[in-house]
């Protein structure tokens, strides 16, 4: 691991090169504008793949939001999706009508019964509770060292789940949390996985992220230049921890109830296949890999309704769809363990280069 | 009085050898290649079936099929799936493991359905027994049995056998090892095939004591392991056996104590006991030795 070659390397993987500030935006505005062409195709197709596609924002969200830990640090988390459950339930209590909930939550503190927020209020609270929660459960986990961490943050998954499952006075226990105002739509959804990337992006093009991925590099070395690597890996946690919040918001309000069956492991697996997938170290691995991700689950899922030929119909026997996505995120693992994009980010195509020194990145 | 102290050490020491078993067999795998076996839910999710599928003919050929099972599947995903990754980082071979384990999942779902199957697996050892002047399951007893003998078979052949020698050198330094002479591939074989032998004993007991089994059983034993393994220590092989045991035996006293309205927060409150150990001993309570990284 420590052959001089792979360390001309790793200086290069964590120095950006010097370009100037047209070719350093360059992931962001190619980002952007990626999810932008997601959408606007997707106004353009039926109703159902609208939703579908509504989803796979969402989940976009989610995964930029992971990358923005797992990514920096190096340390992988299967506790992000706790953050999402904690979202969904502080923006699904704040906003619902006090009536619903005085039926179905006859025991909920005075302050919750009575609070009817407006829906942008319910989602920046729901993102806050989830950060606040990420920077309490952040302190002792990231003395950790990385390996420990990421098992503990396993922990963190199965504590919010029981917690949250049985806390019948709030959350409705077992009971799916109904009557939650629906009000994301494509555009919502695009909206907040633009500021998802922004957010990420500017903290990775930050000191603090800058710091973060050196000690991803190399810890011992990243430590003996004075970088403080629990403070860093914690800022990265309470930033990925607001935006998971944010997507479970979105995903309550796009569901319209909220079950906490939805937050547990079929979720955290779908969240981590499409980082890996996509290639857990950049910013466009993170956005290729929610966008690659939904649209094979959308073709897998046709190809489980089937097509008639004749009298017969050839259909995909149903659940082939997890099981491909696991076998491919094993061979993504195997055979190309940098994900499609390869660790890098993307840059403007050659043509439109100006006057960059180096590799793009 | 007695009678319920007697209950709750019983259950203490058989809920608490189970997890010994679960975190003995992952700490195992850790200890020789630094890899967190996600799949170890599936070696006892297959050990399951096996039992399923042979438990009317005979017990005995059911055990031994399950035996057969995990061991296999054990020595397969090793073969293909951790091999071609040997000496990659810890946080890939994770996520290598997270995607085994989930695709034998979704296939085994894919295959036999996501239902649960249940079946009356040794349906003697749900009578009582007497111990000490009071009636326990005897299933429990022989739990703690079970947990006994394999967790002294392990350690005697950790310890007095070169095999054993061999893999405790590899866990302690791998690299070095290997240089001295260990072979590598044997080594990390046994391993795999002794967590598979493990996993097949916790999977009959389990499937004794539930009787069910289905596409996810082992997992939620396998979390909670995986949290026994970092208390104890990771990569520390006393230390893991000693960390599931812990979390084994916190369970039920949690469950004695808790007040009724509680109970159902039990893993949350496991888990938070958990955090503040960790947060005094970062390294677990046997911190394991070679474990930190060499410059």
């Amino acid at each position: 691991m420590a052959a001089t070659s792979s360390a001309a390397a790793r200086i290069e993987a964590v120095a950006p090169t010097v370009p100037g500030a047209w070719s350093r935006l360059a992931p962001l505005v190619i980002l952007i504008a990626a999810v932008l062409i997601v959408v606007g195709a997707a106004e353009r197709a039926p109703m159902i793949v609208q939703r579908r596609i509504t989803e796979g924002l969402i989940d976009l969200i989610a995964v930029v939001g992971l990358y923005v830990f797992v990514g920096n640090s190096g340390v992988l988390s299967f506790g992000n999706v706790a953050f999402m459950a904690i979202g969904a339930y502080v923006s699904a209590l704040l906003t619902m009508p006090a009536a619903a909930k005085s039926v179905f939550l006859p025991d909920l503190p005075l302050f919750l019964a009575q609070a009817q927020w407006p829906e942008m209020g319910g989602a920046l609270a729901g993102g806050a509770m989830a950060a606040l929660t990420a920077a309490i459960v952040g302190f002792p986990l990231m003395r950790l060292s990385g390996i420990s961490a990421s098992i503990a943050t396993f922990a963190v998954l199965v504590v919010s789940y029981v917690a949250l499952g049985n806390w019948t006075a709030v959350t409705g226990g077992q009971n799916s949390l109904m009557g939650v105002p629906i009000y994301v739509g494509l555009w919502t959804a695009a909206a907040w996985a633009i500021v998802a990337v922004i957010i990420a992006f500017a903290f990775q093009e930050s000191r603090s992220g800058l710091l973060l991925r050196a000690s991803r590099e190399d810890e011992v070395a990243a430590a003996a230049c004075g970088v403080h690597i629990v403070r860093r890996r914690l800022s990265a946690f309470v930033i990925s921890g607001f935006l998971s919040g944010v997507a479970g918001v979105l995903l309550a309000h796009f569901l319209g109830t909220v079950r906490v069956e939805t937050f547990y492991l079929d979720l955290t697996f779908l969240i981590i296949a499409m980082l890996v997938i996509g290639g857990m170290r950049s910013l466009t691995g993170a956005v290729t890999g929610a966008i690659v991700v939904t649209l094979l689950a959308e073709l897998l899922r046709q190809a489980e309704v089937g097509v008639t030929i004749g009298a017969t119909r050839i259909a995909a026997p149903a659940g082939l769809g997890d099981a491909v996505f696991a076998l491919l995120m094993l061979l993504i693992v195997l055979f190309r363990p940098r994900g499609i994009a390869g660790d890098r980010e993307i840059g403007w195509p050659p043509r439109l280069r100006r006057g960059q020194i180096g590799n793009p990145r | 009085m007695i009678e319920q102290l007697v209950q709750t050490l019983v259950d203490i020491f058989s809920v608490g050898g189970l997890y010994a078993l679960t975190t003995l067999g992952i700490g195992l795998i850790f200890g020789v290649m630094r890899l967190i076996n996600f799949a170890h839910s599936q070696l006892i999710m297959a050990a399951g079936y096996a039992v399923l599928l042979l438990f009317a003919q005979s017990a005995a050929l059911a055990v031994a099929s399950a035996l057969i099972a995990a061991v296999l599947l054990a020595l397969i995903i090793e073969r293909a799936a951790f091999r071609p990754l040997r000496g990659a980082d810890p946080a890939t071979l994770l996520i290598a493991s997270f995607a085994a384990s989930f695709f034998i999942e979704k296939l085994m779902i894919l295959l036999v359905g996501s239902r649960p199957k249940g079946l009356d697996f040794l349906p003697f050892l749900s009578r009582q027994a007497e111990v000490a002047g009071v009636r326990v399951q005897l299933l429990q007893m022989v739990t703690i049995a079970v947990s006994a003998v394999l967790l002294v078979a392990t350690t005697w052949f950790l310890k007095a056998t070169r095999l054993g020698l061999e893999m405790r050198a590899a866990a302690e330094n791998f690299r070095m090892a290997e240089v001295l002479g260990v072979r590598a591939n044997r080594v990390i074989a046994t391993a795999f095939a002794i967590s598979g032998v493990l996993a097949a004993a916790v999977a009959c007991l389990f499937v004794a004591q539930t009787g069910l089994v289905q596409p996810r059983m082992g997992l939620q034993l396998v979390i909670i392991a995986f949290v026994g393994t970092v208390i104890g220590g990771l990569g520390s092989l006393p230390g893991s056996a000693l960390g599931g045991f812990l979390v084994g035996a916190m369970t039920i006293v949690l469950q004695a104590l808790l007040p009724p309205d509680l109970r159902p927060f039990r893993e949350a409150f496991l888990f938070v006991a958990v955090a503040a150990v960790l947060l005094f001993r970062p390294q677990g309570l046997v911190p394991a030795r070679g474990f930190r990284e060499r410059i």
